[in-house]
């Protein structure tokens, strides 16, 4: 296999400008904390989908297509709007960040690697024997991954109870959760959207990857979601809606969640309309690619394209 | 051996005993926090509600978010206790419990009420004869099933200074007190070593939770009536197990009646079982439900008719000692 990381470096990271952070901020903003332009941004994801093929290809086996769909949300939220300390991963004030979507871990590990927390020398050990990078994330062997998941529908709740304690510790961070859409079936899901309201937790951001495929095929057929935002607003969450892919409106949604925090007593959750696979042509818009591993030839083909995309950004 | 009078004991309920402890808890740690679903009331995290109203989240008739809440809080450093019916917890939290608390290794404690039969007139569909069995299966799970008021007070305060998820099986009905709340302490090197409640001869009866005071007075009953001389096992920690306390025990008697108020499979029967087999293969007797559902009825009535009160361990020891 090539290696990526010889043929297309990583974009050197900004330092943090306070001026970037909310105005009632009251954190130290960790020295390092990467804060990328959008272009920056664009680079990294491009480059992040590779490792995510990468990945998936030398394990055989993963999920693909859920980790493509959910890239773009991963690399804005931790390299242009979450605060944590690169040094510290259990810096006690940082925001906070749980992947409810648990089968999109290579795309969690390829940020997690981008942000240090996890050493790129293990990017070939992903689902294989004695590796931290476990097929769903294990809180235990990674660093910056509080709670395990991959049993789905589990992350909101965990997010609330960490919002409920930040709450009794006067501590401001945001409790970021990124749900996938067929995760959304789960009623776990719907208690703890029940209780994030009745806590009035407004810190908590729930993002749903609104990809519109799960394992068995489209949710409208599996087990209709429908228009997900009223569900939310229906159960007293403020809601926003967006293009998952479109790097302004994310980061656009995100800021307004922050705004929301502190102009109303609600969780906010924003719904990041996707495309499953997104980037690899024969994966957009298949189910058949939630959960496989592509054969080489198939890896080659996705590879091209994607190194073609990264470099066209160059 | 124990002191206290078995014919006339003093009655408390283990989940008074808890909300009693909890509150007292939240006075000297601020970092206990309380959850529960809708049952403060029953499982007595009321008491705890009343004092530290900040510190209690009642999450509603909703067991996997209570668990997992209590999962995110322990993250920010907090000690979640929560609380509802054993089956709840244990049956509608079992994933939240073993994919999110057990496997990430959080500080979590379990510990529900009305687990048992003698959560009695509600019947079948609350009463939790499994639970033992689904929580020690879990990697990484301590099971804790105090046998009274004194036990339930000391395992609470235990549970809140160790790191790391417990399941603490508490019930409702007021039961006898056969622990000298003086003087009872846990052993802080080995908390789950067995108490020898009464040492015997010629047959040992292992119990946990509350068939400890019908083992008690099955034994002085056969000694008085029948010279028979019954050990009486306590398994406070039903995990991790004092596998050499049981071992010692069953080399001296050569016979081993288990008694609890759970199925005969994956409980203590169980554990007892699995360890004699791998390290001294002894005779067992189960007393337990035996593949069958609770139903309606008071406590008193139901331990006799599922087999599992004084006289059913009397009658099973004296049949198995004259046979």
């Amino acid at each position: 296999m090539s290696s990526t990381l010889e043929s297309h470096p990583i974009p050197q990271s900004e330092t943090t400008s306070p001026m970037s952070q909310s105005t009632t901020e009251s954190r130290t903003i960790p020295a390092g904390l990467p804060r990328l332009t959008t272009p920056e941004l664009q680079k990294v994801a491009a480059k992040l989908r590779i490792d995510i093929l990468d990945m998936i290809f030398e394990a055989q086996s993963g999920h693909p297509g859920s980790s493509l769909s959910c890239i773009d949300l991963l690399v804005n939220i931790w390299f242009s709007h979450m605060v944590w300390d690169p040094a510290n991963p259990e810096w006690k004030e940082r925001d906070r960040f749980i992947m409810s979507k648990g089968h999109g871990a290579p795309a969690y590990y390829a940020t997690l690697m981008q942000a240090g927390y996890i050493p790129w020398e293990e990017k070939n050990t992903l689902r294989k024997i004695n590796s931290n990078l476990q097929g769903h994330p294990a809180s235990k062997y990674i660093k910056g991954c509080d709670i395990s998941t991959g049993s789905l529908g589990q992350g909101l709740s965990c997010g609330v109870g960490m919002a409920l304690g930040l709450q009794l510790d006067n501590i401001s961070s945001r409790v970021i959760v990124l749900m996938g859409d067929g995760e959304c079936q789960e009623g776990n899901v719907w208690e703890a959207v029940l209780s994030a309201a009745h806590h009035k937790s407004s810190r908590i951001t729930a993002i749903v990857d609104r990809n519109h495929l799960q394992i068995d095929g489209d949710t409208e057929k599996v087990k209709a979601l429908g228009q997900m935002a009223p569900k939310f607003a229906a159960f007293n969450w403020n809601t926003i809606e967006i293009d998952g892919h479109d790097y302004q409106q994310i980061q656009d949604a995100l800021k307004q969640a922050d705004m929301l925090a502190e102009d109303t007593d609600r969780p906010t959750v924003i719904i990041a309309n996707t495309t499953k696979g997104k980037g690899v042509s024969f994966m957009e818009n298949q189910a058949g690619w939630h959960g496989k591993a592509p054969n080489k030839e198939q890896y080659e083909a996705a590879r091209a394209e994607l190194v073609a995309a990264y470099e066209a950004l160059q | 051996m124990s002191t206290i009078n078995l014919e006339k004991p003093e009655l408390k309920a283990p989940r008074n005993q808890y909300g009693e402890t909890l509150a007292a808890l939240g006075a000297e740690n601020p970092n206990i926090v309380v959850l529960d679903a809708d049952l403060a009331c029953s499982t007595q995290t009321q008491k705890f509600a009343d004092k530290f109203p900040e510190r209690f989240f009642n999450q509603g008739i909703s067991e996997q978010d209570l668990i997992n809440t209590a999962a995110g809080l322990s993250t920010t450093g907090k000690i979640p206790f929560c609380s509802t019916f054993a089956l709840f917890a244990a049956g509608k939290g079992w994933d939240q419990i073993r994919n999110t608390v057990c496997y990430s290794g959080l500080n979590v404690k379990v510990c529900p009420t009305h687990s048992g039969l003698s959560l009695g007139e509600d019947g079948a569909s609350h009463q939790s004869i499994e639970d033992i069995a689904l929580m020690r299966v879990i990697p990484g799970m301590t099971v804790i099933v105090p046998s009274d008021a004194v036990e339930t007070d000391r395992v609470i305060r235990w549970a809140a200074e160790y790191y790391g998820p417990v399941y603490v099986r508490l019930v409702r009905p007021n039961c006898p007190v056969i622990h000298d709340n003086a003087t009872y302490q846990l052993d802080p090197a080995m908390p789950q070593k067995i108490r020898v409640e009464r040492e015997g001869n010629d047959i040992t009866l292992v119990a946990t939770g509350e068939t400890v005071y019908h083992a008690l007075l099955a034994a002085e009953r056969l000694q008085k009536d029948h010279g028979i001389s019954a050990e009486v096992l306590n398994c406070l920690f039903i995990k991790p197990f004092d596998t050499q306390t049981l071992v010692a025990s069953a080399r001296k008697t050569g016979k081993v009646i288990t008694v609890e108020s759970h199925q005969i499979f994956g409980g203590l029967a169980g554990v007892v079982c699995e360890e004699l087999s791998a390290n001294h293969p002894t005779p067992v007797r189960r007393l337990g439900t035996q593949d069958r559902f609770g139903q309606s009825g008071t406590g008193d009535a139901l331990f006799k008719e599922y087999g599992i009160d004084w006289e059913a361990i009397y009658n099973e020891a004296l049949s198995w000692l004259k046979a």
